[in-house]
């Protein structure tokens, strides 16, 4: 072709295969015969990796209860009904007691869960000041605006840690004891209770404010505690790395939950004689009960659970595979259906043509 | 040039305008003068005039050129300003900033304007880019140099253009740029003439005389800006290109009249004159070529305007959700009034935290809805428009051939001989036969009558030619008295000795015209475009029947290369027609023009005067000295019905008289004859004026022309008096060929559900035969004719119409043929409708006056009713202003999406108010091209620009709007869904960046890639089926059902999308974060895997972006989520998305969501595909299963849906002819691996075609000769009758299509003005030859029914019509 040589004007976009829209193309056509094998393959697919899922799922065992103290639920409703309408709560004590049959294969993991309780609310959510809580000093006397009203105590010193969510911080806690033979002592279970928050936001995310002549209340000093604690924030716990800022249950805390209903990480259980789980024995748990969820009609939970390599006890997503590879399947069949059928009538069609 | 023709339209009469504006005007005066003082101003001065003294008073521009937008100050608020006429920007910066309210605000106030700021700044930066190149392009144009005169050095200096002032005199050398408008007071051409190339203002290529001013002209001397003392009085700077009008006041008082023809435009180029010099008149932006620069009209599309009612649906859609989110907070925050004050203190009351938090959540709704999509669109749009227009820019070299009828051609050199040899007798003219006297006659009005020039390319004329003593326009009587002594001599460059004045003896006409017994000259034209063809051909006075010559002679080259510049193409074919009879126009000065024979040397025949072409006259005439005969002729050319009025008449007793008015009736039947063929006719006819009749005709038109005010009436009425008792001469019909492929084009987007409506302003007659050629009528279907003389009439005959077309479902009546038809011809200006009309339906024909009165507010509802019901729709006679007042109407009253094409200068005003206008670039200039939203090259490339380009743009915008809101649908409905689990409060579990830069960076380049590259059906399949197109026009693929369909297919998808990952998450220890991140994640997946499905055209492009989108978001999330621990408040990245990449349910529902989402899709797709598959995709099925089929089968697939047309795979043999420029389009078709074998195929057939063609023609011509021409047409059109869709077909151009290799091109005819304005329809003539060859061959056997309908066309008529000459 002498055209691209020759007779190409000043305006003549290139003669590529772009701009004359003549990219070399794939160009499927949605039938059923493309869509046959498609559905078939992904209905097996996921059938298989559901039962899989569903079956590890399945393997997980978990422990929960509902120690919130409705009427008649157990001794917690002492305490439940104690703190109600009090603001601070009194300190309140409570136990549950359970029994294990049979090994509770470790790592066990002890968590609390709180129902309706939002912590995703906006305006729940945005109030904190995260450069407060990275240890910043000029920030921990000035929290941003965002903590508001949980910002300055009403004497006028900045509270530390600012906001709503640090405020509200869970302050329950529990002790967890082992009877190994009927009618024998409780031994206290060993719980782990480092490293339950996540590495980065313990280590990088957040940190203290530098210690003054050595000692960290005095690096807090003008500050005030949120108003819902009972005490200041340099004595959550007495080990120094575990306290202030960067305690763990803090830390945990302070990551919030996705949905109104939530669990927390409270502990590990693969101390001493418990790596491998929680033996068969009696069991107690020895409930502080502090934290008041009846006014916003929550429940707290207290669950023991093991994990999977997936992850907790969920058996939705090995469901969900079945169900969806089942669709595909069933889909499959329908498309080879019309396949059969409208294939011929489309051959005589085109012979016709 | 304007082709306008309608006198009765013409809403006012110049002089009118101009008296009205005479308070109006500018004075310039040279600045080399001193200023004047005050005791300066004497009585003659007027006092506007020391008013208006230069610089003083009257604020002038000066030449500097500034065409850019902004200043560096005034850039960001203008900017912005105008960014802001967008209603979506004011919205989205409105919302932007609401953030900034502590109350209300979603995100981090600055992050919510990132979006909308970058937006802002894109188009900004894009804005900022556009000025910066317009200022250096105007720096660049402000440093041209030129030449102009100082005051101090007393000589012409090198100045920057910029500095040219109003007064400077500026002096101009061959081929420069005029720098601003400039009155011409000298030049170095004799005459005081100067060529100007207008192109840059007009794209017209031809040269226009431009003389200098009367008064000036006679300066023997060079001219001297020190001595010029005038004042020059003219109007204030206007954009009127064609008119300027003025007076320049020597210091003598006297005054003398400035004309357009004084006036050098700004933008021109100065050519064939080594050096002009003039003075500034208007400068910079008060220059025309400047004041003529207007921006063009917005344009929306369909689509778009029911895009902007579904956005206000999606936007409804968004304020109830908020509302209900909103309310539903405020119901949460009663019942749970405890819980929010435990962790929320009551700080605002419950009411703002409503209102609040509605505001919230439509912040946080809005900004996925629309955001990006406004920018994504638009930017897709820009980029397709782009590369449609490129791609169908084709350039397309025009060529023309003429072969001269050798018996007309010998009697011309007949009469060239003797005069040669009788040159020097008394009477030469006596020695020629009156026949051969009047073809010589003939041929010499046809070289001369006219303003065509003779250039040879870019050399300044030899100033070295004889002078005339005395210049003309001759100025006076005694000039006249003069000049008309018997002894001058007048010779040319080739000696023409010196001839008797005395009268010839031939002067009367009747007794010459006793030989041209049987018909009158003919002479036809043939233009053409690309296709190599023949051209003219002509027979002289012998039979009427066909005398084809098979041999076509060789036209004798001149020596020289000449080049004719025409202001109309018309002028120029008339040149070259001439030419090829050996009646070469050599020269044409002001005064004088040479032709030249080949015996008798050069001729050069005093130029007394030229009475221009107007529409009112309708012709044009010249008036001349003859140099044989020194006696003065005047040669008039024009439109036929008025030449023929105005013939000297003559009595029927004589025989003279019978015989001379049996010329004419004949004359009158060829002319009808042509006018059916389609060719635009003219009347050639011829005047000797006797000294006496001339003197005085001679002293009125003097005065006439030297009146200031009224000129133009008083001009006009001299030219009707010069302008009578006229000797017929001949005739011409130029024929202006239609493009390759109208007919076929036509068919096609007829077949695609167009209805198309001819407006031009041709004749009625010429219309209609042009409309029968290019099948926009067909000859049994019924045409209602509308010709209305009043307004009542009018009603009265749209009321009849709509009766009979109301009641002809009953019985079929009777055809009225239009057998007394006359002639013209017609550029095509389709108007299409989205209208379809369904069974044989009526075709309207109406005329410019009825459709005045059609338009009228009370009958327009008639019209377009009647309109509606028709076919097709034929407008003559229309004005510019009718042919845009129709496409409004239409684009308004009938709610249809109207597409307008032209080509001429005409058509501009038309093609700006349809919503898409197509301009055709080329012949006649490029004011049409430059007022289109799209320019082909020729029409029948609309076919692929509708068919093709347009099916394709509707489908992909259809597509893309749906999938945009669906995107932001679906994308919007996950955050909804949220706020049921977050008490509505508005929160996002989406981390605020993906939220704002999701739609704007990580979704929105593979929709980009399919919104600019998909193709739903290959070229070829749509190209074979245009009925696909209806799919388009019927909005099949963007409904409302397809768009709520849509949306309950986003709020499925957005079901599974939230709910597989909240169910997944569910009770376990997630955070906020940690578990939007996958949700988002998942949308990504799913928005992809949707378009996936949408997309019908995978190219490596496809993957990419697709790719490169999902490679972007891990990219984008990893180095986020591993910047800042603590800057993002109050999201928390921190190590969200490498928490998530080890963790195996991320990836289980990364997997499951998007599939499931999809699930239904799919199978609802698939199983529609199967089972109610659309006409679209059953012809890409075939397109897929029958990829490399032989043409065969496409052809027989055309055939089955449209039995009626046997000549569609013709066309598309056409389109692959194997002329250069289709080249291309076969080469793009090629490069489609599919496509090579049937391409190839194709123009296989073409060639083959062409050979079965020659044998044919042969024959043709043969019989022609025995002046049996008629049994040999008649075979053939016999056959066409054989084809009942193809009856009555007229074989416009048939038999004179020679051998292709015998045609020679004449060169350079890049350049010329060649092509008629209907050049778009030119070529049909050798359609029909191959489709009518084609068929013989076919059906050669086939028995031929008896008697054509047609009287044969056997092409060699000649007739005139001058009415869209200019």
């Amino acid at each position: 072709m002498t055209w691209s040589a020759t007779a190409r004007g000043a305006h003549q976009p290139d003669n590529t295969a772009f701009t004359q829209q003549r990219l070399p193309a794939w160009q499927p056509l949605l039938s059923a015969s493309i869509t046959l094998p498609l559905f078939f393959c992904a209905g097996l697919a996921f059938i298989g990796l559901g039962l899989g899922l569903y079956y590890s799922s399945n393997g997980i065992k978990e422990l929960e209860y509902d120690y919130t103290g409705d009427p008649g639920t157990g001794n917690c409703s002492v305490c439940a009904a104690e703190g109600q309408g009090r603001a601070p709560p009194p300190n309140c004590s409570c136990a549950w007691y359970f029994s294990l049959p049979e090994l509770f294969p470790g790592p066990v993991y002890l968590y609390y869960e709180l129902t309706n309780f939002y912590q995703n609310n906006r305006r729940y959510g945005v109030s904190r000041d995260d450069a407060q809580l990275s240890g910043l000093p000029s920030a921990l006397h000035n929290p941003v605006n965002e903590c508001a009203p949980y910002q300055f105590s009403a004497t006028g010193l900045p509270i530390a840690p600012c906001g709503a969510i640090a405020n509200s911080l869970f302050n329950d806690s529990f002790s967890l004891w082992h009877q190994r033979r009927p009618g024998g002592p409780y031994v206290e279970v060993p719980l782990d209770r480092a490293a339950i928050a996540w590495w980065t936001d313990y280590h990088v995310k957040f940190h203290n404010p530098p210690l003054v002549n050595g000692s960290l209340a005095l690096a807090f000093r003008g500050t005030a505690p949120p108003p819902n604690w009972h005490r200041p924030v340099y004595e959550l716990s007495p080990d120094p790395n575990n306290t202030g800022f960067i305690n763990q249950d803090f830390v945990v805390w302070m990551r919030t939950a996705a949905l109104p209903t939530f669990r927390k990480l409270f502990a590990r259980i693969r101390q001493g004689n418990y790596t491998a789980g929680l033996p068969r024995g009696a069991y107690r748990v020895n409930i502080t009960y502090n934290y008041p969820v009846r006014v916003f009609g929550g429940h707290k939970l207290i669950i023991f659970s093991n994990i999977s390599w997936m992850g907790g006890k969920n058996p939705f997503l090995g469901i969900a595979y079945l169900v969806v590879g089942s669709l595909c399947i069933l889909m499959g069949f329908v498309m080879l259906v019309v396949y059969i059928r409208y294939q011929d009538q489309n051959e005589e069609e085109d012979d016709d043509e | 040039m304007q082709r306008e023709s309608g006198s009765a339209e013409e809403p006012e009469p110049p002089g009118r305008r101009w008296r009205r504006r005479e308070g109006r005007t500018r004075t310039v005066r040279s600045n080399l003068l001193p200023p004047p003082s005050a005791e300066d101003s004497v009585a003659g001065a007027t006092k506007g005039e020391r008013l208006q003294r230069l610089g003083c008073v009257q604020h002038l521009a000066d030449n500097r050129l500034k065409t850019t937008k902004y200043t560096l100050l005034s850039f960001l608020p203008k900017n912005l300003f105008e960014q802001f006429h967008r209603l979506a920007n004011v919205y989205f910066v409105f919302i932007a900033l609401l953030n900034f309210v502590p109350a209300v605000n979603a995100f981090q106030p600055g992050l919510a304007l990132a979006p909308v700021l970058f937006i802002l700044a894109v188009t900004a930066f894009k804005d900022l880019w556009e000025d910066y190149s317009r200022y250096r392009s105007d720096h660049e144009i402000n440093h041209l140099g030129c030449l102009v005169f100082s005051r101090e050095e007393k000589k012409y200096v090198n100045r920057f253009w910029k500095e040219i002032r109003v007064g400077d005199f500026v002096r101009l050398r061959c081929n420069e740029i005029i720098p601003a408008d400039i009155l011409l007071l000298s030049s170095s051409d004799p005459d005081g003439l100067c060529h100007i190339e207008t192109a840059n203002l007009d794209g017209e290529t031809n040269l226009k005389r431009r003389q200098v001013v009367r008064g000036f002209s006679e300066l023997v001397s060079e001219f001297n800006p020190l001595t010029f003392t005038s004042v020059i009085e003219c109007e204030k700077p206007n954009n009127d290109l064609t008119r300027f009008r003025g007076c320049i006041i020597h210091d003598n008082g006297k005054k003398a009249g400035l004309y357009k023809e004084n006036l050098l435009l700004r933008g021109c180029t100065i050519r064939n004159t080594e050096a002009v010099v003039g003075i500034v008149i208007y400068a910079g932006h008060e220059t025309k070529a400047l004041l003529n620069n207007s921006g063009p009209r917005y344009k929306r599309s369909q689509l778009e305007r029911q895009m902007n009612c579904d956005v206000l649906w999606c936007v409804l859609l968004l304020v109830c959700m908020s509302l209900f989110s909103a309310v539903a907070q405020r119901l949460a925050r009663y019942q749970e009034a405890d819980s929010e004050e435990e962790e929320v203190p009551r700080g605002g009351s419950s009411q703002r935290g409503s209102i609040g938090s509605h505001q919230s959540v439509r912040i946080l709704h809005r900004s996925q809805s629309t955001k990006s999509y406004w920018r994504t669109g638009s930017r897709a749009e820009a980029k397709r428009a782009s590369m449609l227009s490129k791609h169908t820019a084709f350039s397309s070299p025009m060529e023309k051939d003429i072969t001269p009828d050798p018996k007309l051609l010998e009697k011309v050199s007949e009469c060239d001989r003797y005069l040669a040899i009788s040159r020097h007798q008394e009477h030469p003219l006596a020695q020629l036969s009156p026949e051969l006297s009047d073809v010589f006659d003939f041929f010499i009005a046809l070289t001369i009558c006219n303003t065509v020039v003779v250039t040879s390319p870019d050399q300044p004329r030899q100033k070295v030619r004889v002078r005339f003593e005395l210049k003309s326009p001759v100025k006076t009587i005694e000039d006249f008295l003069r000049r008309f002594t018997p002894s001058r001599l007048t010779s040319g460059c080739s000696s023409i000795g010196s001839l008797a004045t005395t009268k010839s003896s031939h002067k009367s006409g009747c007794s010459f015209m006793s030989t041209l017994s049987n018909d009158s000259m003919l002479l036809r034209l043939e233009e053409r475009l690309g296709q190599p063809a023949p051209a003219i051909d002509s027979n002289g006075y012998s039979t009427p029947a066909d005398s084809w010559e098979p041999n076509s002679p060789q036209e004798p080259q001149p020596k020289q290369e000449l080049r004719f510049e025409a202001e109309s193409p018309d002028e120029a074919a008339l040149v070259y027609a001439a030419k090829a009879y050996n009646c070469a126009l050599v020269d044409r000065l002001h005064d004088q023009v040479s032709v030249e024979l080949p015996h008798l040397g050069r001729l050069t025949f005093e130029l007394l005067h030229t009475l221009g072409f107007d529409s009112i006259r309708k012709r044009m005439s010249v008036v001349i000295r003859h140099p044989l005969t020194d006696e003065i002729n005047v040669y008039t050319k024009g439109a036929d019905s008025v030449v023929m009025d105005l013939l000297l008449p003559c009595s029927s007793d004589d025989a003279r008289g019978k015989h001379q008015n049996k010329i004419r009736s004949k004359t009158q039947n060829y002319l009808n004859l042509y006018a059916m063929e389609g060719l635009r006719t003219l009347c050639i006819a011829k005047r000797v004026l006797s000294k006496e009749e001339y003197a005085c005709w001679l002293q009125s038109h003097l005065e006439a022309e030297s009146s200031v005010d009224n000129r133009e009436e008083l001009l006009f009425q001299s030219a009707i008096r010069l302008e009578t008792n006229l000797h017929l001469l001949g005739a011409t019909g130029i024929e202006d060929r239609l493009q390759d492929g109208v007919p076929e084009t036509i068919t096609k987007l007829r077949q695609a559900g167009l209805q198309i409506w001819v407006l031009t302003g041709d004749k009625q007659e010429t219309a209609i035969n042009i409309a029968y050629a290019c099948k926009l009528l067909d000859h049994d279907e019924e045409v209602i004719t509308l010709n209305a003389e009043s307004q009542e009439a009018c009603a009265a005959l749209l009321d009849q119409c709509l009766h009979h077309v109301q009641s002809r479902g009953s019985h079929r009546p009777p055809e009225k043929t239009e057998s007394s038809v006359n002639v013209g011809f017609s550029p095509l200006y389709l108007a299409s409708t989205t209208t379809t009309v369904s069974g044989p339906s009526p075709s309207l024909v109406i005329d410019g006056r009825s459709l005045a009165y059609a338009l009228e507010k009370n009958l327009e509802d008639k019209f377009l009713f009647l309109a509606k019901q028709c076919r097709s729709v034929l407008c003559c006679r229309s004005t510019p202003l009718q042919k845009s007042m129709v496409v409004k109407l239409v684009r308004s009253k009938l709610k249809a999406m109207t597409l307008a094409i032209g080509d001429g200068a005409n058509d501009v005003s038309m093609i700006q108010v349809a919503d898409v206008g197509v301009g055709i670039s080329g012949q006649e200039g490029m004011q049409a091209v430059m007022a289109s939203d799209f320019a082909v090259p020729r029409f029948r490339y609309l076919e692929r620009l509708l068919i093709v380009h347009g099916h394709w743009c509707y489908s992909r915008l259809a597509n893309m709007v749906l999938y945009f809101f669906y995107k932001n649908t679906m994308f919007v409905g996950l955050l909804f869904w949220f706020q049921f689990y977050c008490g509505f409060s508005a929160s996002a579990m989406i981390d605020q960046w993906y939220l704002i830069f999701f739609n704007l960076l990580f979704s929105s380049l593979p929709q980009l890639v399919t919104g600019v590259l998909d193709k739903d059906v290959p070229a070829h399949v749509l190209l074979l089926k245009p009925q696909l197109y209806k799919s388009g026009q019927n909005m099949e693929e963007y409904r409302p059902r397809a768009f709520w369909l849509n949306m309950v297919d986003a709020a499925f998808q957005s079901l599974v999308c939230f709910f597989i990952p909240y169910l997944a998450y569910y009770d376990s220890d997630v955070d906020m974060f940690t578990w939007g991140t996958p949700i988002t994640a998942i949308a990504l997946f799913t928005f992809l895997l949707h378009l996936g499905i949408e997309t019908r055209t995978w190219t490596w492009l496809n993957w990419t972006a697709c790719v490169f989108s999902i490679f972007l978001f891990f990219t984008v999330a990893l180095i986020y989520n591993a910047s800042c621990a603590t800057c993002y408040p109050p999201s928390n990245p921190y190590w969200t998305m490498h928490t998530l990449l080890g963790d195996p349910v991320f990836y289980l529902i990364c997997l499951i969501a998007p599939i499931t989402a999809l699930l239904p899709r799919l199978f609802f797709k698939a199983l529609q595909g199967s089972l109610f598959p659309t006409q679209l995709q059953l012809a890409r099925q075939s397109a897929k299963k029958f990829p490399k089929k032989p043409k065969t089968h496409k052809e027989i697939l055309v055939q089955k849906h449209f039995p009626g047309d046997p000549k569609t795979e013709l066309s598309e043999g056409m389109t692959m002819s194997p002329s250069e420029t289709l080249s291309k389009d076969c080469a793009s078709e090629a490069s489609q691996n599919t496509q090579q074998p049937s391409c190839s195929l194709k123009t296989s057939r073409e060639l083959s075609t062409v050979d079965i063609s020659m044998p044919l023609r042969e024959d043709t011509m043969q019989e022609g000769l025995d002046a049996q021409a008629l049994g040999s047409s008649r075979p053939v059109e016999a056959v066409l009758e054989a084809c009942p869709e193809d009856s009555k077909r007229k074989p416009t151009s048939t038999s004179q299509e020679p051998p292709l290799s015998s045609l020679f091109n004449l060169p350079s005819f890049g350049s010329l003005n060649w092509i008629s304005s209907l050049s778009m329809v030119s070529g049909l003539g050798s359609v029909f030859q191959f489709s009518r060859s084609s068929l013989h061959m076919d059906k050669q056997d086939g028995e031929f029914p008896p008697s054509p309908p047609q009287p044969d066309q056997d092409l060699h008529g000649l007739q005139g019509q001058a009415t869209d000459y200019f």
